[in-house]
């Protein structure tokens, strides 16, 4: 015959790991609310401490280095956990692997799109140096892909400048619905 | 992180200014991003030196003999193609010494290294755009932009020069040799230069030296007062 343990959240009454994403998971990016911080891939884990079965552990990685959305998402995800019970909250930046787009989930970009934002079409870890992808853009012959208008659809449209209202974005006019509108860029 | 520092505290100059609304956007998030970097610089190196001075100490509390940064980064805006060169140069040698550091021996340094390349990677690829749109533009902006190269031209040396700190990391693997980028930054540049119509000055020109040693232009300190009066007048403020 075999004895089980209860499991410490049965003992302690604490929440599950799976319960702490999914409240994260309701957690809007401060500068583009249609997306969630888990979606965009910025929690890149989530523990109860060790040290003190209270505490959640948070750890984050920001996705430029310089952006001011950062300060603002750790105060979000503490009030969160705290609101929904949890004792402490510990958040912890964790720098490497550096943030890519590639940890866009598919329903960030579906989300991205309704809400006026082309999503990245390419993967951003291709190899080659970045000199040498520079001297390819010069040279005009490169790949560009073609961003989809968020408004109508159209692949027809010409970039506005290679920085928009945030780090994270560019700016792009449609030729033939004649809207601008922001692209998430490929990073 | 000195480099990003100031460099960053050059462009936010313009921000508002910007010759075309677009370009003002570019220049602004291009120094959010150096400022970001020089954060994490300067926390790592507050944490290395372990006098208990975090990144707003070093930043704010140093004075100008104590910085450390190339003197083409402290070189003032001028006209929007020095601006761009000025960009251009030091974007080329960011991004190979970045590279470099991505694989050093000391973990922290290797992961704010990579970081910071991908955001590098990008500043490098707009400003050459720049260059060659500037360089290979009107008469005017062309001869602007030749100007601005021969102008800054003598502060590049300085980027591949080699001193006792750098041998030290160098030997340990945590550094870099900086002498070894400037090959590779040369042909960067000069195929740049080609697509853009413009002149490379001569490789052997005298250089002028003294940033990494603390011996800065005059354009330094007027810099340093403006970013640092306010932590001065309320020392220890908080927001």
């Amino acid at each position: 015959m075999t004895r089980t343990l209860p499991t410490p959240e049965a003992v302690t009454g604490r929440p599950t790991i799976d319960q702490l994403w999914a409240w994260l998971a309701d957690v809007p990016d401060p500068e583009i609310p249609a997306v969630s911080i888990v979606d965009l891939g910025i929690v890149r884990d989530v523990a109860w401490s060790e040290a003190d079965a209270d505490t959640a552990i948070v750890t984050v990685t920001p996705t430029y280095s310089g952006c001011p959305a950062t300060a603002v998402i750790r105060e979000q995800i503490r009030t969160e956990l705290l609101h929904h019970g949890v004792e402490r909250v510990e958040l912890r930046i964790q720098l490497s692997p550096a943030w890519t787009t590639d940890w866009l989930t598919e329903r960030a970009k579906q989300n991205l799109q309704a809400y006026g934002i082309a999503p990245p079409l390419e993967r951003a870890d291709k190899p080659g140096d970045a000199l040498s992808a520079s001297l390819v853009v010069l040279g005009q012959g490169a790949h560009q892909p073609r961003l989809a208008c968020p408004r109508c659809g159209s692949t027809h449209n010409e970039t506005i400048s290679r920085f928009g209202s945030t780090p994270c974005k560019s700016l792009h006019r449609c030729l033939d619905c004649l809207e601008p509108f922001d692209h998430f860029k490929c990073h | 992180g000195d480099n990003a520092l100031v460099l960053s505290q050059r462009l936010s100059e313009l921000c508002g200014k910007g010759p075309a609304l677009e370009e003002d956007m570019a220049l602004a998030n291009t120094a959010l991003d150096l400022l970001g970097q020089a954060r994490l610089w300067l926390s790592y190196a507050g944490e290395i030196e372990s006098a208990g001075r975090d990144d707003d100490a070093l930043a704010y509390l140093r004075n100008d003999r104590e910085f450390r940064n190339f003197l083409l980064v402290e070189q003032p805006n001028g006209n929007y193609a020095a601006t761009m060169v000025r960009q251009f140069f030091f974007d080329a040698w960011h991004s190979l010494a970045l590279t470099k550091l991505s694989r050093s021996t000391d973990p922290r340094i290797a992961e704010i290294a990579a970081k910071s390349h991908k955001e590098v990677a990008y500043h490098l690829r707009r400003s050459s755009d720049l260059v060659v749109r500037m360089g290979d533009g009107t008469p005017l902006s062309r001869q602007l932009t030749q100007t601005a190269a021969d102008t800054l031209w003598p502060f590049t040396g300085e980027m591949f020069t080699s001193d006792a700190v750098d041998a030290e990391v160098a030997a340990t693997g945590e550094g870099f040799d900086p002498s070894a980028l400037r090959a590779e930054w040369q042909e960067y540049v000069a195929k740049v230069f080609r697509v853009a119509t413009l002149q490379l000055p001569p490789a052997d020109a005298w250089m002028q030296k003294g940033g990494k040693q603390g011996v800065h232009s005059e354009h330094l300190g007027f810099l340093l007062a403006e970013m640092q009066v306010v932590h001065r007048a309320h020392p220890g403020a908080q927001w």
